[in-house]
């Protein structure tokens, strides 16, 4: 099972990376996750771990409230085929083996749950910065227009800014096929049951893509306003869009997500005259969860209000050109 | 919220730890979840035995620790405890709060065997 999003093994799909892979007891599994992210569900480690023998002392041998007496520390060394039998019974709360007295002990940890999520992000995102890429990451309800958007967006900035787009969704490669009929390269991650992108996904995606230095990264995440909120990918915004065909409560029921943004996109406002959306609601709504909030309005099938998010993306570009220039790249 | 994903994640930081630190058996492991965080504990536990099993956290109890929502009041000028993101203030009653923490999702500590 895919370790960050808990999607079964082999369903996640980045176009042109599959490949065979055999496990232990010879069944052969279609695997796509590549080097690094992903555990193949292995077995856990028992049975193949050593002991080493040295002292802890950071602290993790301190006592504990749980010594549950009557346990054996010695009753392990069974079945452990090909293992070390090198035991140790100096880590437990007595530092010594006494028969009778558990050798259980304290292991610190202090990490974040999305650790590894997060220092995979860390290097895509130091990565983009050495190439001078400007990434972002759009995250939105389903249905929203985030692909619209995009066409319309590449439609605009061809020939003057280099682009390339990471496509995100459970099934099919529509959406690839759409931003690739603009003639910009684009690529489609199938997440298969899971519910967002993660970073490991986008630095593999990211090593298919043809994309010049300098150019500008679109990440389209899965359409789900819950979950991609916490998976960063190393981009340097999360781009929130939001239509007026959905309601203005949006930012108050998902919190998370509108607070994790920088900017915030109102799409299809062509349509408000035939809708009871009450667009300052929605505004004051997103300014409550994140009062820092950047927000733009715009139809992307009229070109209204296009001009706007054209000339942030191509700030973004300019800002992580120059950076990349200063470090010397 | 994805507390598959959480679980797997909290399964594969035990594991790593495992090789590391050479333990074979968890029995208890503490997790420290903020209160705007968006876990849902009950999905989480429901999660966490279901990867666990046959792993060396198998069987593993799992102790959540809460840390609370933290703001910043800007009438009041002072950081004040909020129970969710779109709590008023509780000592004038004000919206105009900015999160501060709340969300954190950490494994604290192991206790193994």
């Amino acid at each position: 099972m895919c370790t960050v999003c808990g999607c079964g093994e082999g369903e996640v799909r980045i176009e042109g990376g599959e490949h065979a892979h055999v496990r232990e007891d010879g069944t052969v599994f279609r695997h796509v996750h590549g080097e690094g992210a992903h555990d193949h569900g292995k077995a856990p480690v028992v049975g193949r771990f050593h002991e080493h023998p040295h002292t802890h002392a950071d602290g993790s041998t301190h006592a504990h409230a749980h010594v549950h007496a009557g346990e054996h520390g010695h009753t392990h060394e069974t079945a452990e085929a090909g293992a070390p039998a090198a035991l140790h019974y100096g880590l437990g709360p007595a530092a010594a083996h006494a028969p009778g007295l558990s050798q259980e002990r304290m292991v610190q940890i202090e990490t974040d749950i999305l650790g590894k999520n997060n220092a995979l992000a860390e290097i895509n995102r130091n990565h983009f910065a050495a190439h001078g890429v400007f990434a972002i990451n759009l995250v939105s309800s389903p249905g929203s227009g985030k692909t619209t958007l995009l066409v319309k967006t590449l439609e605009r900035l061809a020939g003057e800014l280099p682009a390339a787009v990471i496509e995100g969704d459970q099934q099919t490669s529509v959406d690839a096929e759409r931003i690739r009929a603009t003639g910009v390269p684009a690529i489609q991650v199938n997440t298969g049951k899971g519910c967002h992108l993660d970073a490991s996904m986008v630095g593999q995606a990211f090593e298919r893509l043809p994309l010049a230095a300098g150019g500008l990264l679109l990440i389209e995440n899965v359409g789900n306003l819950v979950c991609p909120a916490d998976f960063d990918l190393g981009e340097a915004h999360k781009v929130v869009i939001l239509s007026v065909t959905e309601g203005e409560d949006k930012p108050l029921k998902y919190p998370n997500m509108f607070r994790a943004a920088d900017l915030m996109i109102v799409t299809k406002v062509d349509l408000l005259p035939h809708l009871s959306f009450d667009l300052p609601a929605c505004l004051a709504h997103a300014r409550r969860v994140n009062p820092r909030l950047e927000i733009l309005q715009l139809a992307a099938t009229t070109g209204e209000g296009l001009d706007a998010w054209l000339a942030w993306l191509r700030a973004g570009c300019g800002a992580a050109r120059a950076r990349a220039h200063t470090h010397g790249h | 919220m994805h507390e598959m994903s959480l679980a797997e994640g909290v399964l594969q930081v035990i594991e790593d730890a495992a090789q590391r630190e050479g333990f074979r058996h968890v029995k208890e492991v503490r997790l420290e979840i903020g209160r705007l965080s968006g876990v849902e504990v009950e999905s989480l536990r429901f999660c966490f035995d279901a990867v666990t099993r046959g792993s060396v956290a198998a069987g593993a109890a799992l102790e959540i620790i809460f840390l609370p929502g933290r703001a910043w009041c800007f009438p009041c000028g002072k950081a004040v405890e909020v129970a969710t993101e779109l709590a008023t203030c509780p000592d004038c009653g004000s919206i105009e709060l900015q999160v501060q923490g709340g969300d954190e999702m950490r494994i604290k500590d192991l206790l193994v065997d």
